[in-house]
C-alpha cells in the first residue's frame, strides 16, 4: 500500500463545529452549562412549543465576528438566517436555524508550516438535543430513546476549510492550530473528546497530477486528533483499493469505528436529506456595521502564531515555543512570569523542565497547581541574584507546586542560601583535600577528571549550597 | 340577554365607571349568554371562566377604590384559540393539540391581562388557521350568527361569531391572508389587520410567519382602535416587531378627511363581484364624496398574481412551522408505534386535517430541492412587486378601498369540495398581507338575503390611524353597525 500511495494524491477538507462559550443559549434565555439534570436547562423556546419565536444572542454574533478576524475572514455587512429542515427527536423545532447562503464570516485562511489552508466560511447555527438509547449498548437493539434538550440551541460556529489539505498529518496539523486560535480568542474550550468541538472530514484521492478531484467520502465521528489522523488513514487505503481494483468510490457519509479502527457507511448520497433551506421569517437578516467590527478587532487577544513568533524572538527554540504556545494554560502563565521581569531562558528551563514534568505525572494543569507566576518570578529572582544555586530552585519548585509556599521562605526555613563566602569555603575545601590523600596523589598524577570529584565533596558537604565558580577557583588554588 | 351586551366597549366601559354593572356581572352576563348560544353557534373550543372572573374581579376592585381603570379593562373578550393563554388548552382547532395546555403566555395575553381585560374563552378557528369558511376546524363548525346555515368565513370564525352574537364585546384574530377581514366581512362587524410587525407574534402559533398578523375584531371601529392600541408595541420576544411607539389610534377618528384621495380598487371590482356587494361599494364610493373626498380609480397590475404567491409563501413557511408538531414532546401521539419514522408518520397523518396536510405537502414541494428556485424564489420575488405596486399607488391616494370579499357569506359545505374556489374568496384581502399594509373590514351593507358585506380599506404601513379614521368617518354615516344579528 505504502508505494501505491505514491501514486495517488489526497484531498482533504474539514468542517468543524465549535461550540461557542457563551453563557446563554443561541435564541433563547437558557443557561449553556454542561452537566445539568435532563431537560433542566429548557424554556418553551428550546422545546419548539407551539407560538414561540426565537431571538438571537448578540453575544454569539461578537464571538463569530472575533474568530473570523483570527482566521483572517472577511465579515459581510450583511449576513442571514435560515431553516435546515428534517425530523429527528433531538431537533425540537422540525429545523436547525442556520446559515445557508449568507454566512457571518467568508473567505479566510490558517498558514501552518509555511503553508496556507483556505477557510471557505463560517456560520452560526444552533446545536441540536442529545439522545440516550436505552435497553441496550447503542442504539441498535435499544428499546426506547430518551431525549435531553440541555444541549439543544447551544451555539455552535461550523467553520468550513477548502480542500486545501494534502495528508492527514496536514488535517492534523490545521485542526490542531483551529483549536488553538479558538481558545486563544476565548469563544471555545476545544475540547474534541467532550464533543464542544467536533470535526466531519471530506477527504477523496486522484491520481498524482490530476486536476480532478476523485469521488469524495464524509467522515463523521472523529472524537479526538488521533481518530482524525487514523480515519483519515484508513480511508485513503481504502479508496486506493477500490480505485486500484478498478472500481469506483461513491460519494457517502461514513462513521469512524473508534473500537474497530475502521470507517464504514452511514448512509449514501440517494438517502442524503434535502433540507429544504429557506429564509428563516423569525429573524430579520443581520446588518454587521464596520464599527461593530473594529470594536470586535480592539479585543483581539495575541494569537498563537503570533506568540510563538514572540516566544521565539526572546531566544526560546521553535520546538520549546510550540510545546508552550500548545498548552494555553501554560503559555499565559509564561507570559504573566514574564511581565514581572524573569529572565525568558530561566523561565523556560523550569517551564520545560520541572514544571512540566510534574504536571505531566499528575497528569494536571498548571492552574490544578498552587504555584503562582509571581512565586516563580521570586524564585528566578533568586536564582538570578545569585541567592540560591540553580540546583536549589530546581529542588524546592517542588515544594511551591505542591503547597505555594514561596520560594524566600522555604530558602530561609531550610538555610538554603548560597555560600559565597570564600574563607568558609576555603576551609571546607582544604577538609575535602586532607581527607581524600589518595584522590589528591591521583589528580596530581594527570587524573584531570577527578577536580569533579572534588567539586562533588564540597557540594554534599555544603548540601549543594556552595556556590559553584567560586568552589572551582578555590579547589583549583589547592590542589595546584 | 342584558342588552349592555349589544353595546359598545365604549359604552360598556362608560357603564363600568359609572357602577350601573360591576366587571364581574358584566362578564357574567357574556359567558352566560356565550354558553347558551355555543350549540348553535360552535364558536368556542373552550371557556376560560376562572381567567375571566379573576380580572373582572380586579377591575371591581379598582373601581372599588375609585382608581383609574386602564383602556378596556373590564370589557369581555375572546381569544382566538392559536393563541396561548397559560394553564388553558390551546388547540389551534387541531387533533394533534387537543389535549395541549399552554405552559405560557402570548405577548398580547400579558398585555390583556396587565389592562384587565377578561378572557371569557378560546374561540374556534379552522385548523392552524388555515381556510377560509370555519369549516376546517378538527371539532365543530362555526355558524354564521346572521344565518345558521352559513359559514363565517375564516379563518378566526369563532372570534367573529362571537362578537357578531354579542356575546363577546371584542375578539383577537390573527390575518395570514384574510382571516379577520373575511370574517368580519360574513359576520357584519369590523376586523381589522395591522401592519406587519406592528403586534407582536410571541405566543401566536404560527402558520406563516412573514404573514401572520394578530387584530382586533370589534362591532365599532372606535372598540377596534383602542383593542389595537392595548395589544401593539414593540416586543424583544418578537425579532420582526417593529420598535415604534404605541399610538392613540383613536385620537384621530374624527380627523377632516375632506379634501382626501381614496383610491378604488378596479381590478377587485370585476369579474366574480356580486351585485349587491357591487351595489354596496358604490354606496361606499357615494360616501365618501359626500365627505368632500376625491375618488381615483387604481389599477394593481399584480394584484391578480397574489393568490398564485400567497399559496407558495404561506404553505412553505406552513410546512416548516408545523413540523414541530411531531408527536415527541407535546400533543397527540398515535399508539404503539414501531419505531421512529411510523411514530413521525402516523402522529402527523392521524393529527393533521386534510387542509393542513395539503398546505404542508404544497409547501414541501415548493422548497424541494430543484423547486425552489421555480417557486419560492420567484414568489418571493412576485411578492416584492406586489409591495412596490402598493408603494407606487399610495403615492397618489391617502387609502384603498375594496370589496372584502367578492360575495356574502355562503352555505355551510358550498365549497368544501373545491379547494380552488375557497382559495378565490381570499382575493381582496391578501395582498395586504403580502405587502404588510394595515387593512380592515367594515359593515357596509347587506345583500338582499340580510346577509352582511364587508367594505376594506387599505392605508400604507404604519398609517392604521388614518385608516381608523376614514373607517370611523364611514361608520358614521350609515346605522350598519347598529344593526345586529338576531340570534
Amino acid at each position: 500500500m505504502e508505494n501505491l500511495r505514491d501514486k495517488y494524491e489526497v484531498v482533504i477538507g474539514l468542517e468543524v463545529h465549535a461550540q461557542l462559550k457563551t453563557k446563554s443559549k443561541i435564541f433563547a434565555p437558557d443557561s449553556t452549562e454542561f452537566g445539568q439534570e435532563p431537560n433542566s436547562l429548557t424554556c418553551p423556546i428550546t422545546l419548539g412549543m407551539p407560538g414561540v419565536l426565537p431571538v438571537l444572542n448578540k453575544e454569539c454574533v461578537n464571538m463569530g465576528i472575533l474568530t473570523g478576524l483570527a482566521l483572517h475572514c472577511t465579515i459581510p455587512h450583511r449576513c442571514k438566517f435560515d431553516r435546515k429542515q428534517y425530523f429527528y427527536p433531538d431537533l425540537p423545532k422540525g429545523y436547525q436555524i442556520s446559515q445557508y447562503d449568507e454566512p457571518i464570516c467568508v473567505n479566510g485562511y490558517i498558514d501552518i508550516n509555511g503553508k496556507r489552508i483556505g477557510i471557505t466560511r463560517a456560520h452560526l447555527e444552533e446545536d441540536a438535543g442529545k439522545l440516550v438509547h436505552a435497553g441496550a449498548n447503542g442504539i441498535a437493539g435499544s428499546t426506547y430513546s430518551l431525549v435531553d434538550l440541555n444541549r439543544a440551541g447551544t451555539p455552535l460556529l461550523e467553520i468550513v476549510s477548502e480542500p486545501d489539505m494534502r495528508s492527514p498529518e496536514e488535517a492534523r496539523n490545521y485542526m490542531e492550530e483551529l483549536r488553538s486560535i479558538v481558545r486563544y480568542v476565548g469563544v471555545c474550550d476545544g475540547n474534541l473528546e467532550e464533543g464542544s468541538m467536533r470535526c466531519d472530514a471530506n477527504i477523496s484521492i486522484m491520481p498524482k497530477g490530476s486536476k480532478e478531484f476523485g469521488t469524495r467520502a464524509e467522515i463523521k465521528n472523529l472524537n479526538s486528533f488521533a481518530a482524525l489522523e487514523k480515519a483519515l488513514e484508513f480511508e485513503i487505503d481504502r479508496q486506493i483499493e477500490i480505485v486500484e481494483e478498478g472500481g469506483e468510490v461513491v460519494q457517502e457519509t461514513r462513521l469512524w469505528d473508534e473500537g474497530m479502527k475502521e470507517t464504514m457507511t452511514m448512509r449514501g448520497k440517494e438517502d442524503a436529506h434535502d433540507y429544504r433551506y429557506f429564509p428563516e421569517p423569525d429573524l430579520m437578516p443581520l446588518e454587521i456595521s464596520d464599527e461593530w467590527v473594529e470594536k470586535i478587532r480592539a479585543t483581539m487577544p495575541e494569537l498563537p502564531r503570533a506568540k510563538r513568533e514572540r516566544y521565539m524572538g526572546l531566544g526560546l527554540s521553535e520546538y520549546d515555543a510550540n510545546i508552550i504556545v500548545e498548552q494555553m494554560g501554560l503559555a499565559l502563565f509564561f507570559d504573566k512570569v514574564l511581565t514581572l521581569g524573569a529572565n525568558p531562558k530561566t523561565a523556560v528551563n523550569f517551564i520545560m523542565g520541572e514544571i512540566s514534568a510534574y504536571l505531566k505525572e499528575q497528569h494536571c494543569e498548571i492552574s490544578d497547581t498552587k504555584l503562582t507566576p509571581e512565586n516563580l518570578a521570586e524564585l528566578l529572582d533568586l536564582i538570578e541574584k545569585k541567592t540560591i544555586s540553580n540546583n536549589i530552585g530546581k529542588q524546592i519548585i517542588f515544594d511551591m507546586l505542591k503547597d505555594g509556599t514561596s520560594a524566600t521562605k522555604i530558602v530561609e526555613a531550610k538555610g538554603l542560601s548560597q555560600i559565597t563566602d570564600e574563607s568558609a569555603l576555603k576551609d571546607i575545601a582544604q577538609k575535602v583535600v586532607d581527607n581524600n590523600a589518595s584522590q589528591v596523589e591521583a589528580y596530581r598524577g594527570g587524573k584531570n577528571q577527578l577536580f569533579g570529584f572534588f567539586v562533588g565533596q564540597v557540594m554534599k558537604e555544603t548540601k549543594g549550597r556552595a556556590n559553584p565558580q567560586a568552589v572551582n577557583k578555590i579547589l583549583k588554588e589547592i590542589l595546584g | 340577554m342584558n342588552e349592555l351586551l349589544k353595546k359598545s366597549a365604549t359604552e360598556q366601559s362608560k357603564a363600568l365607571k359609572n357602577k350601573e354593572i360591576s366587571a364581574v356581572e358584566l362578564t357574567t352576563e357574556a359567558l352566560t349568554r356565550t354558553k347558551s348560544l355555543e350549540d348553535k353557534l360552535g364558536a368556542f373550543n373552550s371557556f376560560t371562566e376562572e381567567t375571566a372572573l379573576n380580572t373582572a374581579k380586579k377591575v371591581d376592585e379598582k373601581i372599588a377604590k375609585g382608581e383609574e381603570l386602564p383602556l378596556l379593562a373590564g370589557i369581555p373578550l375572546v381569544l382566538k384559540d392559536n393563541m396561548n393563554l397559560k394553564g388553558s388548552k390551546t388547540t389551534a382547532s387541531s387533533k394533534i393539540l387537543e389535549n395541549f395546555v399552554s405552559p405560557y403566555n402570548a405577548t398580547i395575553t400579558d398585555k390583556l391581562l396587565t389592562n384587565m381585560v377578561p378572557i371569557i374563552g378560546k374561540a374556534n378557528l379552522d385548523e392552524f388557521a388555515m381556510g377560509s369558511s370555519n369549516e376546517n376546524s378538527a371539532f365543530k363548525k362555526v355558524h354564521n350568527p346572521w344565518n345558521l346555515n352559513k359559514v363565517p368565513g375564516g379563518s378566526s370564525g369563532g372570534s367573529a361569531a362571537s362578537v357578531a352574537a354579542c356575546d363577546a364585546t371584542l375578539a383577537l384574530g390573527s390575518d395570514t391572508g384574510g382571516s379577520i377581514r373575511l370574517p368580519a366581512s360574513f359576520c357584519g362587524i369590523v376586523g381589522m389587520k395591522p401592519t406587519y410587525g406592528r403586534v407582536s407574534r410571541y405566543g401566536l402559533i404560527a402558520f406563516a410567519s412573514s404573514l401572520d398578523q394578530i387584530g382586533p375584531f370589534s362591532r365599532t371601529v372606535e372598540d377596534a382602535a383602542n383593542l389595537l392600541e392595548v395589544i401593539s408595541g414593540h416586543d424583544e420576544k418578537d425579532s420582526t416587531s417593529l420598535d415604534i411607539p404605541v399610538e392613540h389610534f383613536a385620537g384621530h377618528l374624527n380627523d377632516d378627511i375632506k379634501g382626501k384621495k381614496v383610491g378604488v380598487i378596479k381590478d377587485l371590482m370585476a369579474e366574480g363581484v356580486t351585485d349587491d356587494v357591487a351595489k354596496a361599494i358604490e354606496n361606499a364610493i357615494d360616501t365618501y364624496k359626500k365627505l368632500g373626498c376625491e375618488i381615483v380609480e387604481i389599477s394593481l397590475p399584480k394584484l391578480k398574481y397574489s393568490i398564485g404567491i400567497y399559496y407558495i409563501l404561506a404553505t412553505a413557511e406552513c410546512s416548516s412551522n408545523l413540523a414541530r408538531f411531531d408527536g415527541v414532546r407535546y400533543g397527540y401521539r398515535t399508539s404503539n408505534p414501531e419505531n421512529l419514522m411510523d411514530l413521525y408518520t402516523r402522529t402527523r397523518a392521524e393529527g393533521f386535517g386534510p387542509e393542513v396536510k395539503r398546505r404542508i405537502m404544497l409547501g414541501t414541494y415548493a422548497l424541494s430541492s430543484g423547486y425552489y428556485d421555480a417557486y419560492y424564489k420567484k414568489a418571493q420575488q412576485m411578492r416584492a412587486l406586489v409591495t412596490q405596486d402598493f408603494v407606487e399607488t399610495f403615492k397618489n391616494v391617502d387609502i384603498l378601498i375594496s370589496p372584502t370579499c367578492p360575495n356574502t357569506a355562503f352555505d355551510l359545505g358550498a365549497k368544501s369540495s373545491d379547494p380552488l374556489a375557497m382559495y378565490l374568496t381570499d382575493i381582496a384581502t391578501i395582498s395586504a398581507n403580502l405587502a404588510g399594509i394595515p387593512a380592515m373590514s367594515i359593515p357596509a351593507g347587506f345583500d338582499k338575503d340580510g346577509m352582511p358585506i364587508g367594505l376594506q380599506i387599505l392605508a400604507p404601513q404604519l398609517q392604521e390611524s388614518s385608516l381608523f379614521n376614514f373607517a370611523h368617518k364611514f361608520e358614521q354615516e350609515h346605522d350598519f353597525y347598529k344593526t345586529l344579528a338576531n340570534i
